[in-house]
């Protein structure tokens, strides 16, 4: 099973930071599967799941952003109430503290992910080993 | 090894009698040799005369790079120009160049200033020097190339650049030597290192200087090259490099007072500050024929220290450059240099020296906000860790100067880059 990755970039708080980036993606091709916006003030990183994380990485570098990939967990989720509370509990009784998350939808909502930034992505995939979650 | 024991040990009393007798000779000599020196000393109701001790230098006018700018390019001189037998000139960035000229004689002071700085890093005859310094006007080359022919060592004058034959050289000759900027040093053991030829490696002793370094990039050099990092010190406007050098006992670099009288002044007064304070290094050459030097502003800050050191020499130690005085800035009466802010952020893993200092005014207290590009390095993907690079690089700068400073991390490249030097504060403030 391929592990999921996730790719960061820093950007200064400035209107058109996200038009930058997207132009860098579009022109060369990339396809953007989820995007989320964690900001502190003067700056923020902002998250991306594409379809081609190396190449992409390596476009950004070469256009002057700062970039980082990293993996995460990418739990499944079904469409339908109580599904996050499902893996919110098993996640708790593993003792996996979320940095941050957010979820990304593959085909029309009838499949999606819980995208769960953790410290140590393997040790949090081996306490959730005996849990029934299906991951990415 | 100490190249010219007799005038590097000298008590302290004889210099000072030496020292007067040159000091005396080299005023007469700049004011009956140089229009522009005896206009200076008119203008001040000085006479050579009326220098009678070594405090009355304080008496004499100082002289400034504009004032050789001034009389570019021959203006300073004080020998017909058939008698200049080299001439070098220094980058000038910011406008014409400053030109020195060198007699006969001047290029043998300078072969010996170089030969004791060498000796100073422990070089012998028996020792290969790579010499990295440029070649050409700019004075770092041929100030090294002299000294090592003069202490009879073997030169390699292959100036910087060409990384894969500089480690060719290093390795198959067995370079013993290394002269260079700091940071091509740094540059060429990453180089070295990436190639798996550490080992090859016979370095005893580099001699870094041509630009402001600290005492973290000596541990660096000499953990990864397993030398002895020494600071060399000089200025085209002067002689070029020789000025001064560190011993290996690494506690200040030994200023060539017999040749280069220096003094320690407030860049705000202009008074001189008493032994051991912290100021601006003005140098006059007291034996310089082609380009004497009058009390020279240096701009760089230094502080001396006497007494006999343990390398037996009882020449004078200048402390490593902390900054310039040209780029001092004031806040809430505070004197701040940019690089103390500069060696500040550094010591914080990852961080660049990409920044930019901003001081505004917006009520009645100065505020300094301190620009940081984010670099590939420092960048995770988390906003905490961010964070708490920020508040780190904060600490550490308040630490170094003494007050709490804005740090904003900033994009890659969205600092201005200039050519030559860098533009470092920005002071928006309406005084």
């Amino acid at each position: 099973m391929a592990q999921l990755r996730q790719i960061s970039i820093f950007a200064e708080n400035k209107p058109g930071k996200i038009e930058k980036i997207t132009k860098v993606l579009a022109d060369g091709g990339i396809n953007i599967l989820a995007i989320s916006i964690s900001s502190s003030g003067d700056f923020g990183v902002i998250k991306f799941i594409v379809d081609k994380p190396d190449e992409a990485k390596d476009l950004l570098i070469k256009n002057g952003f700062t970039v980082s990939l990293n993996e995460v967990l990418a739990i499944e989720l079904v469409d339908k109430p109580g599904d996050l509370h499902r893996v919110a509990v098993a996640l708790l009784r593993c003792g996996i503290n979320i940095e941050n998350a957010h979820v990304f939808v593959v085909n029309e909502r009838a499949q999606s992910y819980l995208i769960v930034e953790v410290e140590d992505v393997d040790e949090a995939k081996k306490k959730l080993a005996n849990e029934e979650l299906r991951f990415y | 090894m100490i190249w010219d024991r007799e005038a590097e040990c000298m008590p302290e009393k004889q210099r000072q009698q030496l020292q007067l007798d040159r000091l005396k000779a080299i005023v007469s000599y700049a004011y009956e040799n140089v229009p522009f020196y005896r206009k200076r000393f008119k203008d001040k109701k000085i006479k050579p005369e009326d220098i009678n001790s070594l405090s009355d230098i304080t008496k004499l006018p100082f002289t400034e790079k504009a004032d050789l700018r001034e009389g570019y390019p021959f203006g300073m001189f004080a020998v017909p120009r058939k008698e200049i037998i080299e001439i070098h000139t220094s980058s000038g960035t910011t406008g014409k160049p400053v030109v020195t000229g060198y007699t006969r004689r001047d290029i043998e002071l300078w072969s010996q200033v170089m030969a004791r700085a060498l000796s100073m890093a422990g070089a012998t005859s028996d020792d290969i020097i790579q010499n990295c310094y440029g070649y050409g006007l700019f004075t770092g080359g041929l100030g090294v190339h002299y000294g090592g022919q003069k202490i009879g060592a073997t030169v390699v004058p292959i100036s910087a650049g060409q990384t894969k034959r500089q480690i060719q050289i290093m390795t198959d000759f067995g370079t013993t030597i290394l002269t260079s900027t700091p940071s091509y040093a740094l540059y060429l053991a990453e180089a070295v290192n990436e190639e798996g030829l550490s080992r090859k490696v016979k370095l005893k002793a580099g001699v870094f200087g041509a630009e402001m370094w600290t005492e973290r990039m000596r541990d660096e050099l000499e953990k990864r090259f397993n030398l002895h990092a020494l600071n060399i010190y000089g200025l085209t406007e002067i002689i070029g490099p020789g000025v001064a050098q560190e011993c290996l006992e690494k506690t200040g670099l030994h200023i060539a007072e017999d040749y280069f009288y220096p003094e320690i002044i407030s860049p705000e007064t202009l008074e001189p500050l008493p032994e051991g304070q912290s100021g601006e290094l003005v140098l006059t050459t007291l034996t310089r024929e082609g380009m004497p030097m009058i009390r020279f502003r240096t701009k760089d800050i230094t502080s001396l220290t006497r007494g006999v050191c343990k390398c037996g020499r009882t020449l004078v130690k200048m402390s490593r450059i902390t900054g310039r005085s040209d780029d001092m800035i004031k806040i809430r009466g505070v004197i701040v240099f940019p690089s103390q802010i500069e060696r500040a952020l550094l010591e914080v893993k990852g961080v660049e020296p990409h920044y930019q200092i901003i001081i505004t005014r917006p009520h009645h207290l100065d505020e300094i906000e301190v620009q940081v590009e984010v670099s590939q390095k420092m960048f995770s993907d988390e906003v905490k860790r961010l964070e708490e690079i920020r508040k780190k690089i904060e600490d550490k700068v308040e630490s170094a100067i003494g007050l709490r400073v804005k740090v904003t991390l900033v994009e890659p490249k969205s600092i201005p880059r200039s050519e030559g030097k860098a533009k470092r504060v920005i002071d928006n403030r309406k005084l």
